[in-house]
């Protein structure tokens, strides 16, 4: 097996490092890094102020400033309902708690176009919830607020699935010491559960938020996509596609990009922070 | 969201306090606030999805799925996932491998680069791809010159999807084995197992139920894959068409029963991915208490009852009941 020269390798008795190590690498480079690179590399070549111009025409800002705000409010309504989610589901049991167990992870396995129209049907003006709403004014379908309930959708397992495992850690006596000295099981909550969880959450939400951000597939059906209004900011390089515009595309697709690796750097500092809390 | 198997595991067998818990109504009313929010924004969009599917009966349904351009699409898409779960999958062993039982510099950096697919847009993922293999693409100018083509063609779909599902297999299994240690693999080479007979004998079982839930989900994901294989493909209608894509087709065209009678279809195979990973859970949970027993009578009858004091506390070597939970 590999004996490297210099210390690559510091642990580890069990044979196959250099295989798995050169295989994973040859495969993560070719599929990852090469594409990526490419797509660097074509940003770069275009010119400086067309980059520029791309980047940061009306149309663009509107896009970008939609995705964010629209999957801030998604990744925040499943902040909310999610740690409510993770409790219910790791402190009690009642009828029906494996069928809820198993609806938070159904965003993850359901393809988002059929997602997409599922959520269009849902709440469209002729159907059912969808008439109701309009007839208290609140028009889903084809408006920002659409957007938000799809982005909802696909972001409810991150949050759940981040916080109920740190729930079911947790260390009830310091609960009960709490309970003892007189704290209500509000303020229990608020000021001995809550700070634990926070690290869990944060994390759940930057997930949340991250895979939001990017979503297409779930969002083009019930936005409508009218520019400058309901257009989304990877709508927008699919229709720079359709429209040849590759350079403009390939723009809009790198400041996406730089917010999705910010955001990762975030949430690796954030799952550290929570593991330092846990321990 | 990765590792289920470990997280029951470790979830299992805890106790709830009675001092500190809530009252019945907060109960009742967490419960309901729960099942209401799952309830409107999962159960409802997905049981439309069935009704409108069969909302005039099995026969529009039946002739939406039979039509020639469905079947080719589902021709399409499990050739897609024919080649890009089992690529992903021996992949997602060796990293979990590596990753797991070795220290070596810039293991961090590689691990988000693995799971750097999860957090990239899809449509940057099908763009990507354009931008190296189309025709102003790096490599256009010489596919073009041997006439070869993969945007817009079969092999961009299969790339695209091998790109955005291949963290999944690697998440799943690397986390079983990083809690469940390598002190069986490391016994087994000190009695002179070969690389291959550790692989094979010890470590595949051992995470085998991560292994199938991963590879199950990475399926579902691959079959399932609209944003980036919508930009690689150019839909061409009974050519380069997906059962998502179909959807989207259909659905476009004002078809809404053959729409929903596709989704329906990739709606069961979400169902069936979930369904397996339920039983997955059932059976490490059942597992994690048999050897909780197992341990709780083994530390019972390690002292042969002949040498036990008279009035030793657990006299007889049948099962202890099971206390630890």
């Amino acid at each position: 097996m590999a004996k490297s020269s210099f210390t690559l390798r510091r642990r580890g008795v069990l044979p196959g490092f250099g295989l798995t190590l050169g295989y994973t690498v040859f495969y993560v480079g070719l599929l990852v890094l090469l594409p990526l690179f490419a797509m660097v590399l074509k940003a770069s070549t275009q010119g400086f102020s067309a980059f520029v111009h791309a980047v940061s025409d009306e149309r663009a800002l509107a896009a970008y400033w939609l995705s964010f705000t629209t999957a801030l409010a998604g990744a925040g309504i499943n902040a909310v309902f999610g740690v409510v989610v993770a409790w219910v589901l790791s402190r009690y049991t009642f009828p029906g708690k494996s069928l809820l167990d198993a609806l938070v992870d159904l965003p993850f396995a359901l393809p988002t176009a059929v997602a997409g129209i599922a959520l269009t049907a849902v709440y469209s003006e002729n159907a059912w919830l969808g008439g109701k709403l309009l007839s208290m004014g609140v028009k889903v379908a084809f408006t920002q607020l659409g957007i938000i309930v799809a982005l909802t959708f696909i972001g409810i397992p991150f949050v759940v699935r981040t916080v109920q495992p740190v729930l079911e850690e947790l260390d009830t006596d310091v609960e009960e010491a709490a309970a003892l000295l007189g704290a209500g099981r509000l303020a229990t909550f608020r000021r001995v559960i809550l700070p634990s969880l926070a690290p869990a959450i944060l994390t759940g939400f930057a997930l949340a938020f991250a895979r939001a951000l990017g979503e297409y597939g779930s969002v083009v059906f019930i936005s409508g996509n009218m520019p400058m209004k309901t257009e989304i900011a990877p709508l927008l390089i699919v229709t720079k596609l359709e429209q040849y515009d590759y350079a403009g595309a390939t723009a809009i697709a790198t400041v996406m990009l730089g917010a999705s690796f910010l955001l990762l750097f975030g949430i690796n500092l954030l799952q550290r922070w929570a593991r330092r809390a846990e321990a | 969201m990765s590792g289920i198997i470990a997280t029951v595991q470790a979830g299992s067998g805890r106790r709830h306090s009675e001092v500190a818990a809530e009252a019945p109504w907060v109960r009742a009313t967490l419960i309901g606030v729960a099942a209401l929010f799952l309830g409107i924004t999962v159960l409802l969009p997905v049981s439309v999805v069935f009704a409108s599917a069969f909302s005039k009966g099995f026969t529009p349904f039946w002739a939406a799925v039979s039509q020639p351009e469905t079947l080719s699409a589902i021709q399409l898409t499990l050739l897609t996932a024919g080649i890009a779960v089992p690529l992903n999958a021996v992949f997602g062993v060796a990293a979990a491998w590596l990753v797991s039982r070795y220290d070596f510099w810039g293991k961090s950096a590689l691990v988000t680069l693995i799971d750097l697919p999860f957090s990239v847009s899809p449509v940057i993922s099908g763009l990507i791809f354009v931008l190296l293999f189309g025709a102003q693409g790096l490599f256009g100018p010489w596919l073009s010159e041997h006439d070869v083509k993969i945007v817009f063609a079969v092999p961009g779909i299969v790339i695209a999807t091998t790109f955005v599902t291949f963290p999944l297999v690697a998440r799943e299994v690397l986390a079983v084995m990083q809690a469940q240690g390598s002190d069986e693999e490391e016994a087994a080479l000190t009695m002179g197992a070969s690389g291959f007979q550790i692989l094979t004998r010890i470590t595949l079982p051992k995470v085998r139920w991560g292994a199938i839930y991963g590879v199950i989900l990475c399926n579902a994901r691959a079959m399932g894959e609209f944003g980036a294989v919508s930009v690689v493909s150019g839909h061409i209608r009974g050519q380069t068409n997906t059962l998502p894509l179909h959807v989207e087709i259909l659905y476009n065209e004002y078809n809404f029963v053959g729409a929903f009678a596709v989704a329906a279809l990739l709606a069961s195979l979400a169902l069936v991915t979930l369904l397996v990973k339920k039983s997955i859970e059932l059976n490490a949970a059942l597992k994690a208490r048999r050897l909780a027993q197992r341990a709780d009578h083994d530390r019972r009858s390690l002292v042969p009852s002949s040498l036990r004091p008279a009035n030793a506390l657990h006299p007889s070597p049948a099962p202890a009941p099971n206390t630890g939970h």
